[in-house]
């Protein structure tokens, strides 16, 4: 079966007149109708934007694009305003940090639902009411035909976030976009929204990219992980392999440096230094200012990602065959 | 844990560092004509706790729970609505007591967000230099105990102490915070989330420095988190709050190890696995915390608990000791009404 979603190369740059910020360098990956890709990255690591990359939800004037974005075929990177606003909310949806922002403040939760609905399916009101309903039935709001009359302000974190789940499936997008999602609610009910991203993405066969900086989040939904660093995916694996043997030195920091049950007492492995400033293309690996195994080759030229094993591919000099 | 005591130190190694008693704070929100109809938001109610010397105590809780609450009152940037402190033997704000200048001076407070915690208009060494000279250090000392600060917390006094806030990065900022917190030789610091905006490798760091200081100049934490494995790796001692109250209190590894409270429990099992091959099938609880306005009647965890019996709702669990830690839960009282009690 083809794939639902291929990104090639894609580099982002933003430039404004005061500087230019090369945000998005080189990143490419594959996602198959009903996989999870998670995508784990600090912030300032291009993560969210890759993401919006898909929607194109940048600034048109101000953001410089290469590369290719391919949806079931169809290349984003070329759509017009007509076709655009098609797909954004039609083929592919998106869920956000803050569903308090991303929710209109004046409008009752089901006005939201039913409006996208009419614009995507072209349903009447009466029709279009009906679906928001089944669509809070679905991500498990009680009493929907009350909740459909609230305000976004009306309801709980954790509600809010079920509702702009059931927004975003309104018109049964093949691929759900999710920019961590889960960050701003509380641990028992953080729980429980991925519980129900998982359903949704299982009952629906939706590919899912969700972007995260939670190791432990990104672990419990994703079929895959990529990691990303300074704009590039510095490993890209199977989730599985990802946790047993991350073969990036970030990768490993980075896994090494999140504190876990059994580390009490223990010093933590810090990695040390700060992310990089994206204002200039390094020349070399940009890890390699950080790393601790770093090598003369590795300031020389951007390292290529190779395979390693079986679909694990990993940016370092230090591992692999060339691909 | 440091054994040794601060030159300041007064009552001993046994007696507690703080003691607060009954703290209640209530804010009115909203509401009518002259106040009638007008509503509370519960925020911190009879909460009495104690911190040890040199221990770190933790307090882990959902958002509304009321732990940055705790943290404002204990170091009195609000006054609360009755109870009582006492510092190492002081009472605090009462005739024969310290004042709140000096309680400032003994207790510091690292916020969560690094940014807006910083006079955006001061360079990091006006900052630093600030509090010192309010509380009258001469100046050339203290610059010198900028450079001291700077240099405790690993950044570089010479290229450091000119620079503004929005010149650092987010890390640097909050080692800045850090030593603001440090610059009138606290002997606690009380940290509100303050790690929690911070990049994992970033955070990492600050941690592994939190560890180093507290040694080296013989600290007393209390640690505000809603991140159960940070708490677990800093803490001493555990409090856990629901809804302005403490719902369990104990040693880290009797809390982490056998949660006595349901929601502690609930709270610890919605932790992700970071296995794979052990993903969460169900979560422990539904829904979200309540609103603190109007709080459920009795035990206040109740409309969340899947234990929950009449009992709950009529009688409002006081915390009891059980074994290693204090539980506030029916089902941990003999004789409560509960049929699972014991």
């Amino acid at each position: 079966m083809g794939n639902l979603l291929e990104v090639r190369d894609l580099n982002v740059t933003f430039v404004t007149p005061d500087r230019t910020v090369h945000a998005v360098n080189g990143v490419s990956f594959d996602l198959k109708r009903g996989e999870t890709l998670g995508i784990l990255g600090e912030s300032g690591s291009g993560k969210s934007v890759t993401l919006r990359s898909i929607l194109r939800l940048h600034p048109e004037r101000r953001t410089r694009w290469s590369g290719s974005i391919r949806l079931e075929g169809d290349e984003v990177l070329d759509m017009g305003p007509r076709a655009l606003s098609d797909l954004r909310g039609g083929r592919v949806a998106m869920i956000f940090q803050e569903p308090a922002t991303a929710f209109d403040p004046v409008f009752t939760i089901g006005r939201q639902i039913a409006e996208t609905v009419r614009r995507h399916t072209g349903k009447s009101e009466a029709d279009a009411w009906k679906r928001a309903h089944e669509l809070l039935e679905m991500v498990h709001i009680p009493s929907p035909a009350q909740r459909l009359k609230a305000y976004p302000h009306e309801m709980s974190g954790g509600m809010r976030q079920r509702a702009m789940i059931a927004l975003a499936l309104s018109c049964n997008p093949s691929l759900l976009l999710a920019d961590e999602p889960t960050t701003a609610l509380d641990a028992t009910v953080q729980i429980q929204v991925l519980l129900l991203i998982r359903e949704l993405q299982r009952e629906f066969d939706l590919g899912v990219i969700f972007v995260t900086h939670d190791i432990g989040v990104a672990v419990e939904v994703s079929d895959r992980i990529g990691v990303m660093y300074a704009g590039k995916i510095v490993e890209l694996a199977p989730v599985e392999q990802m946790v047993d043997a991350p073969q990036h030195p970030y990768s490993r920091g980075l896994l090494a440096s999140t504190v876990h049950d059994g580390l009490r007492g223990q010093r933590l492995e810090a990695i040390p230094g700060a992310p990089p400033d994206l204002a200039e293309v390094p020349t070399g690996c940009s890890f390699a200012p950080r790393c601790k195994l770093v090598r003369p080759d590795c300031t020389t030229a951007p390292p290529r990602l190779r395979a390693t094993g079986d679909s694990h591919l990993v940016r370092c000099v230090l591992s692999g065959a060339a691909v | 844990m440091a054994t040794a005591l601060s030159p300041r130190d007064r009552g001993g190694a046994s007696q507690p560092l703080l003691l607060a008693d009954g703290l209640r704070k209530h804010f009115p929100v909203g509401g009518g004509l002259l106040g009638r109809g007008r509503k509370v938001v519960r925020a911190v109610d009879d909460l009495s706790l104690s911190v040890t010397k040199s221990e770190t105590l933790g307090v882990v809780g959902e958002s509304g729970c009321g732990k940055s609450t705790v943290a404002r009152l204990l170091i009195r940037l609000i006054r609360p609505d009755r109870g009582t402190m006492v510092l190492d033997g002081d009472p605090v704000d009462e005739p024969h007591g310290i004042t709140v200048n000096e309680l400032r001076r003994q207790v510091q407070m690292v916020f969560q967000d690094s940014y807006a915690s910083l006079n955006p208009r001061l360079t990091i060494g006006e900052t630093l230099a600030f509090a010192p000279k309010a509380h009258g250090v001469p100046a050339n000392e203290a610059r010198e105990r900028v450079r001291d600060l700077l240099a405790k917390v690993g950044l570089d006094p010479a290229s450091y102490a000119d620079r503004y806030p929005h010149e650092l990065s987010g890390g640097q900022r909050q080692r800045v915070n850090i030593a603001r917190a440090l610059a009138l030789r606290p002997r606690l610091v009380i940290l509100d989330e303050a790690v929690s905006a911070l990049d994992k490798s970033v955070e990492a760091q600050v941690l592994n420095m939190l560890v180093d200081l507290k040694t080296e100049l013989g600290l007393t934490y209390i640690f505000i988190s809603h991140d159960l494995n940070v708490v677990q790796y800093l803490s001493d001692r555990v409090l856990v709050m629901y809804l302005g109250k403490i719902v369990e209190l104990g040693p880290v590894d009797a809390i982490y190890g056998s949660p006595q409270h349901p929601y502690t429990l609930a709270l610890l099992s919605a932790r992700p696995s970071m296995d794979p091959r052990k993903r969460t099938r169900e979560a422990p609880i539904q829904g979200d915390p309540p609103n603190p306005i109007d709080p459920p009647s009795g035990c206040r965890f109740r409309t969340r608990c899947p234990f929950a019996e009449e009992v709950c709702a009529r009688v409002e669990p006081v915390l009891a000791e059980t074994g290693r830690q204090a539980v506030a839960c029916h089902m941990r009282v003999s004789e409560s009404g509960h049929s699972r009690a014991r």
